[in-house]
């Protein structure tokens, strides 16, 4: 069965034109290169990438807020570059970390004024304002500022005023940014049951956490330096890995390790040390089983103490090495904000 | 049973206009109350510059009626401040707030969200206003004498209506501006005070500066009130009532249309150079 184009982009492209100040030549910033993309009507459809990949940009895009350079993108089948108003009539979007709406009104009239901007009428706004602070577990703060709101039910706020308008094509941007785990579980769940309830409702979730895309996404495109690398569903994402094996290794050692010696080992494809409270954390990659034993003998030789082993299942992050040769967190360090 | 129903009514076309106008200036009739503070900054202080005034053309023995003409100027200040703070820079403060984005991606006309800054704001201003007049008065003893009562209304309309309109259109430009709207919101300030003779009349600039001053709604809005409740006003006014009338209405023509265009214009530009949601751009 085919299902028609939630949101469809064609070489989409966006190229910032930014320099510090007035003296200085202007340069140009590439945030999107020649983007292609189809997420299908009912489809709950992921964007993994650093800080800086671009997906931010192609959110303002898909929700008319920004222009393309080049290219071409499509909402619900409309143009969002000729037909933003008809655009607009079918979408929403939340930020996580957004801090919209006014702090001298209450959370329920906070809600009720965007509802009124998507023409719902007060009393049905104010029924479905009800009934979602339940869900979501903020009924009894639906009379409270949302200036005096924690970060986590601010959120959950925006969140509500998303779905308040029960969107044809949703937009969440890191609908669960600084969150704590038991907010975003929350948020989550929320997700998977709006989506549950109607086949024609679309999402475009951005992220940068990969277990939030491996737990909610049908389908995930990584994107990185403004490049789509890849785009399916999780699972095949990952099948991709299957001659690889991943271990996990907890170690105690005097310093750091020496990367390049790991790296050199025949057989080792990627080697990363996480320091963590009493230990280091090292996250290996090989191409067999085998080579293994070589890697535990250099542990020995630069004085390591294992502390603890564990073979893996592959997980996005491994997808995300696999392509871009770094870890996220890595990537994200040196990058050059394009968001 | 689903527990997230399909909504069956959305309103489009000028319901959704009306409703979105309702909804935005809810913030500034509701919440701007909230704070009990503005009993003593919106109020209090003003009514200082206001006294400043009174005891000097007391001292220097100026018309009784130049203690009005200060109080209902110091009432009329508040407007000011509200179109300068409160309109022209309150995109960009939207903006930075986050609440720009939201407005711009809902079905919502942009003219609707600003005409509700505008009425909410003209609520919430005509109170603090109206608190100035009664404490002036009372304080100053000012006594009035209202020649039309439905000109003074039409004045008093116009002029916000004018007024309005100017920061409507202003706000468009102040987006753009980013960060120097606010350099350029207190560089307007004093200076408006001065031309528009909010503690004088503007008679007294001389006919070219006063015609100048007159783009500012205000100028003309404060001349034809003072004309009309106060007894020597006529005699110390720069135009006629029916002429400032119709000046007024040519401003708020002018003023509400270039705000729809350059509000358009705006959008358009910042769409195309990512400026709605960036400052770094």
């Amino acid at each position: 069965m085919s299902h028609p184009l939630a949101v469809k982009t064609e070489n989409l492209g966006r190229i910032y034109k930014i320099r510090n100040n007035r003296k200085e030549k202007q340069r140009e910033l590439v945030a999107l290169e020649n983007v292609n993309l189809e997420i299908r009507e009912g489809e709950l459809f992921g964007l993994l990438g650093p800080n800086g990949a671009g997906k931010t940009t192609l959110i303002k895009i898909l929700t008319t807020l920004l222009a393309p350079t080049s290219g071409k993108a499509w909402v619900a089948g409309l143009d969002v570059t000729r037909q933003p108003a008809e655009v607009r009539k079918r979408i929403n979007m939340v930020s996580g970390g957004e801090t919209s709406g006014y702090g001298l009104l209450t959370v329920r009239e906070n809600l009720w004024m965007f509802a009124q901007f998507y023409g719902i009428p007060s009393a049905e706004a104010n029924r479905r304002i009800k009934k979602l602070a339940e869900i979501v577990g903020i009924a009894d703060r639906l009379n409270t500022k949302s200036s005096d709101l924690s970060t986590g039910l601010r959120q959950k706020m925006n969140i509500i005023r998303g779905f308040l308008t029960d969107p044809e094509v949703l937009f969440l941007d890191e609908p669960t940014l600084g969150l704590d785990v038991g907010a975003s579980r929350d948020v989550r769940s929320f997700i998977r049951r709006w989506m549950d309830e109607n086949p024609h409702r679309t999402l475009l979730l951005t992220t940068h956490y990969m277990v939030e895309a491996d737990e909610l996404c049908d389908r995930v495109a990584i994107i990185n330096q403004g490049r789509v690398l890849a785009c399916d569903t999780p699972a095949h994402l990952k099948q991709n890995l299957r001659h690889e094996v991943f271990f996990q290794v907890w170690v105690v050692a005097p310093h750091l390790l020496e990367d390049f010696a790991f790296l050199q080992i025949n057989g080792v494809k990627h080697f990363h040390q996480s320091p963590e409270e009493d230990s280091l954390r090292l996250d290996i990659t090989l191409e067999e089983e085998a080579v293994l034993s070589e890697v535990i003998n250099e542990l020995t030789a630069q004085s390591a103490r294992i502390l603890r082993l564990e073979k893996r299942e592959p997980t996005l992050e491994d997808v995300f090495v696999q392509l871009v040769g770094q870890r996220m967190e890595e990537v994200e360090n040196v990058a050059v904000p394009a968001d | 049973m689903s527990q997230f129903p399909p909504i069956e009514i959305k309103r489009s076309g000028w319901q959704l206009f009306l409703m979105t106008v309702i909804g935005r200036s809810y913030p500034r009739v509701v919440g701007m109350q909230r704070e009990r503070s503005w009993l003593f900054f919106d109020v209090f202080l003003p009514l200082l510059s206001v006294a400043a005034y009174v005891f000097v053309y007391r001292a220097i023995g100026a018309p009784e009626d130049y203690v009005g003409f200060v109080v209902v100027g110091g009432a009329m200040t508040a407007f000011w401040m509200n179109v300068l703070w409160s309109m022209s820079s309150q995109l960009y403060w939207e903006k930075e707030q986050g609440n720009l984005a939201l407005y711009i991606i809902s079905p919502a006309p942009m003219m609707a969200i600003l005409l509700g800054m505008a009425v909410g704001g003209l609520f919430a201003t005509l109170l603090r206003a109206i608190a100035i007049i009664a404490v002036g008065s009372l304080i100053f003893n000012v006594t009035y004498a209202v020649s039309s009562f439905w000109q003074l209304i039409a004045v008093f309309s116009l002029s916000m209506v004018a007024l309005y309109g100017l920061g409507m259109m202003s706000a468009s430009v102040f987006l753009l501006l980013s960060r120097e709207a606010w350099h350029l919101a207190n560089l307007a300030m004093e200076p408006v005070y001065l031309v528009s003779g909010m503690y004088f009349p503007v008679k007294n600039l001389g006919f070219w500066a006063a015609a100048a001053a007159s783009v500012i709604p205000l100028t003309l809005g404060l001349d034809a009130m003072r004309q009309l409740v106060f007894a020597s006003g006529p005699t110390l006014g720069f135009l006629s009532v029916e002429t400032e009338i119709l000046i007024l209405i040519i401003l708020s023509v002018v003023f509400v249309t270039s705000a729809r265009y350059l509000l358009a214009y705006v959008e358009r530009l910042a769409v195309r150079e990512g400026r709605l949601t960036e400052n770094r751009r």
